[in-house]
């Protein structure tokens, strides 16, 4: 699933940022790095782009490079998801980027 | 095209400047995330002394202000403390980017720091770190200032356990109250004695240890320093070096072996390996920093309530064209009594002049040249203070990024960044603000190209214009029983004004100022309380920058026009031999008319009548077209003046008498509603203003871009009519 595709309230875990290197590196900088929950917050009212919010930031991305994010669902509901610490969550992304 | 000005900017600075940069005080940075409250915390720390400059070569402005430390014996010491542009990340792509690394470890013409303030939200305390672990890794003496704590509650992050963590003291404070400023001045006095280091040494993977030292190995020598700060770079390096990117100063050598290291790691990802790593260190430390991590802070949750009025489909456009309508009457209306009130005392000021100083030269270039100029000049000042006011409100208060979110679909399509909106929507009122609030803008590509079409749309100065020739040319009948043709044209010349520009931005979006186009990623910061003292300095800031570097070329612009259109003298011989008392006011005005014939400019005008012809103008429309460079509006009365009806106030009138009477030399009317709409779609389009050039001057550094400005808007403008003219004769119409 990526990023696009999520229902607007749902909360996904990264997995993958993919598309043109400078926006994946700045995505990354800004903490999407794999295993960090995202939510959709909200769609602007014309369909695009997107409001995400990551580690407590509301961020925005066009629908076109939200595909490019390859995203799981997470296990749980979201409700409980988000009362959960985003360290725990992050913890295994980095794990699988530095071994 | 964009980013190569800058090496030749340097080699003319002179070594003497720079040399004189370095002995002054110590230097400080400030360092943060864009929505920190860098700015008021840069405020409260400096109290009212901020200067406004650039950096060398680039168009990034240098904030700088003077930071005064008392000890506890009272003795003060003096530190310079310069605000850093915001950014998330060191890492770059374009010069501008660049600026951040370059001025943290005084690079290239960039004076050493002393010291680093890192500023960071303490809402948003791990993306906020990650630039902070950047500066640790550098090895650079800093102190943290964990700001904005107010807004974090009970659950609040612990400045001790982030100081522990990173080795370097930390403050907390809330720059808009004032809170913990002074625990923050004693912080730095005692770092700027014991220059404290990080020593956070962080577990990168195996697999990125060659390519590191291979890379440091390229580095410049200039940028050496110890083996971590060496290691780092290596890592900026790899992050920030490809192929296209627009920096500044990177060896060859370097550039080659970044990409061999990217190459040979493929399909790893170093960028991910290295960016994870420090968010792994960070999430881990951050277990540390807090009692119980709340991933809804208080602050968010607010934001998001209002969010859902603001940003919804029917209600937040509602709001959103409410919101515009105010910022675009204040400019189009409120300010015009504080205009006026300027252009009257301008006019009283040269009468007393013209009064006071003895007949001649002198006389006459400082009442109609100097003073003029001036008026010129400050006529602009309550535009753009309302502006940026506005601006300021609207960034304050987090509203500004949410009009680009709105927005960003509708401008997109256009070429053009959300946050152009406003500035395009001020050029409806005048251009010269409009250019000034692109600042909002990050991206130097989107600053220009809105910058190039804004002065497109239909600003205040066209509508005397306008007026004038649909009162004089157009019946004042009604189309179909019920459309006034005169409003009609107005309206038609504000869509053809809006189209053009869209033509425009799409057109030198793809050529003129191709760079790339980076993916949209906005940050909707929390809303906040704006903050007046900052926003009311943004805006004496703003105002003095203007006139003291927009200022001085308009100034030199009007005595240049003034002296244009006033010598040479006529032979007094030639002007009316009567005694002035004698004088009637209509030979007065005959007199005006044959000066200006005589002048340079009615010279000029007559020199270029065969390339105006085409358009259906001669040459006194020509020398109006001259006077109108000062301003749009000035066409009216430089009109007046050349046809010989004096002056022209609020009631041109006679003027519109005279010109429909006007004949060619075969006795044909000069002013046919063909040839007043060819008139109109020239100023619709020409370049006419030289203060929209000086302040494109000033945004640019380069005389390039308002040449460029001036060539193609009055190049479209000639040919647009060209074709209004000469298509309308072939149609029948005269």
């Amino acid at each position: 699933m990526t990023l696009d595709e999520v229902s607007l309230g749902q909360t996904v875990r990264v997995e993958r940022v993919g598309g043109e290197r400078a926006f994946r590196r700045r995505l990354l900088e800004l903490g999407l790095v794999p295993g960090t929950p995202v939510q959709l917050v909200s769609v602007a009212p014309l369909g695009d782009p997107l409001e995400l919010l990551v580690r407590g930031a509301s961020l925005s991305i066009r629908r076109a490079e939200a595909s490019s994010v390859s995203v799981a669902r997470l296990e749980d509901s979201p409700s409980s998801a988000l009362a959960r610490p985003a360290v725990e969550l992050a913890d295994a992304g980095c794990a699988r980027g530095a071994p | 095209v964009i980013n190569e000005e800058r090496p030749a900017h340097r080699a003319l600075e002179p070594a003497s400047h720079r040399e004189r940069r370095r002995s002054k005080r110590p230097i400080v940075l400030l360092v943060g995330n864009p929505n920190t409250g860098k700015t008021t915390l840069f405020n409260r720390l400096t109290g009212e002394n901020a200067k406004v400059g650039n950096y060398p070569g680039i168009t990034v402005e240098r904030r700088s202000g003077k930071l005064e430390l008392a000890d506890e014996q009272g003795t003060t010491t003096a530190v310079e403390l310069v605000d850093v542009p915001g950014c998330y990340s060191l890492s770059a792509r374009s010069s501008e980017e660049q600026i951040a690394l370059e001025a943290v470890l005084g690079l290239d013409d960039f004076p050493a720091p002393e010291l680093v303030v890192a500023v960071v939200d303490a809402g948003q305390l791990v993306r906020n770190l990650y630039l902070v672990l950047q500066l640790a890794e550098l090895r650079v003496p800093f102190v943290i200032a964990l700001n904005m704590i107010d807004e974090s509650g009970p659950d609040a992050p612990r400045p001790e356990a982030i100081a522990r963590v990173f080795g370097v003291p930390c403050v907390a404070t809330d720059a808009r109250r004032g809170a913990g400023i002074d625990g923050l001045k004693r912080a730095v006095r005692s770092a700027l004695a014991s220059a404290p280091v990080s020593s956070v040494g962080l577990d990168y993977p195996d697999a990125l240890r060659t390519p590191i030292d291979r890379v440091a190995e390229a580095l410049p020598p200039a940028w050496r320093g110890s083996v971590e700060r060496d290691r780092a770079l290596a890592m900026w390096a790899l992050n920030s070096v490809e192929e296209d990117d627009e920096l500044t100063g990177i060896p060859a050598e370097l550039r080659e072996r970044c990409a061999a290291a990217r190459e040979q790691a493929a399909p790893r990802d170093i960028d991910l390996e290295i960016i994870a790593t420090r968010y792994g260190f960070l999430d881990q430390s951050a277990k540390q920093f807090y009692q119980r991590i709340d991933p809804h802070p208080p602050k968010r949750r607010l934001s998001q309530r209002i969010d859902r009025a603001l940003l919804h489909p029917v209600f937040g456009f509602a709001i959103f064209i409410l919101v515009m309508l105010v910022i675009f009457q204040s400019l189009f209306a409120w300010a015009d009594p504080a205009i006026r009130l300027l252009e009257d005392a301008a006019g009283a000021l040269a009468e007393l002049a013209r009064a006071r100083l003895p007949e001649g030269f002198l006389r006459d270039l400082v009442s109609e040249g100097l003073i003029a100029g001036v008026g010129n000049v400050v006529v602009f000042l309550p535009q753009i203070a309302l502006l940026f006011l506005f601006v300021g409100l609207l960034e304050d208060s987090g509203y500004m990024a949410r009009v680009a979110f709105l927005m960003d679909r509708i401008m997109r399509a256009l070429g053009l960044h959300g946050r152009a909106f406003v500035p395009m929507l001020s050029g409806f009122a005048c251009a010269v603000p409009a250019i000034l609030a692109t600042r909002t803008m990050e991206r130097r590509r989107d600053r220009l190209l809105t910058m190039l079409v804004i002065p497109l749309m239909t600003c205040s100065a066209r509508l005397p214009v306008y007026t004038l020739i649909i009162a004089a040319l157009f019946p004042p009948t009604l189309l179909l029983g019920w459309l006034p043709v005169q409003g009609l044209l107005m309206v038609a010349m504000y869509l053809f004004s809006i189209a053009i520009t869209l033509i425009a931005a799409a057109v030198l979006g793809r050529t003129a100022v191709k760079g790339r186009r980076v993916p949209l990623i906005l940050e909707l910061p929390p809303y906040r309380m704006p903050n007046l003292r900052t926003i009311a300095r943004s805006v004496w800031e703003r105002s003095f920058v203007f006139l003291k570097e927009a200022g001085t070329v308009i100034l030199v612009c009007t005595i240049v026009l003034w002296a244009l259109l006033s010598y040479p003298k006529p032979d007094p011989a030639a002007i009316g031999t009567t005694a002035p008392e004698s004088r009637t006011p209509s030979a007065e005005h005959a007199d005006q008319a044959l000066a200006i014939e005589k002048s340079f400019g009615g010279q000029l005008g007559k020199a270029i009548e065969p390339a105006l012809e085409p358009l259906g103008f001669d040459w006194k429309i020509g020398v109006g077209i001259i006077g109108a460079f000062a301003a749009r509006e000035v066409f009216v009365s430089t009109l007046g003046l050349v046809y010989g009806i004096g002056k022209v106030e609020d009631d041109a009138l006679p003027l519109r008498e005279r010109i429909k009477r006007e004949t060619d030399a075969s006795g044909r009317p000069i002013y046919t509603p063909l040839m007043g709409l060819s008139l109109m779609v020239f100023f619709a389009v020409a370049c006419q203003c030289m203060s929209t050039l000086a302040v494109v001057r000033r945004e640019t550094k380069t005389w390039r871009w308002p040449a460029f400005m001036l060539a193609y808007m009055t190049g479209s403008a000639y040919l647009l009519s060209l074709l209004v003219y000469q298509g309308g004769r072939m149609l029948g119409f005269s």
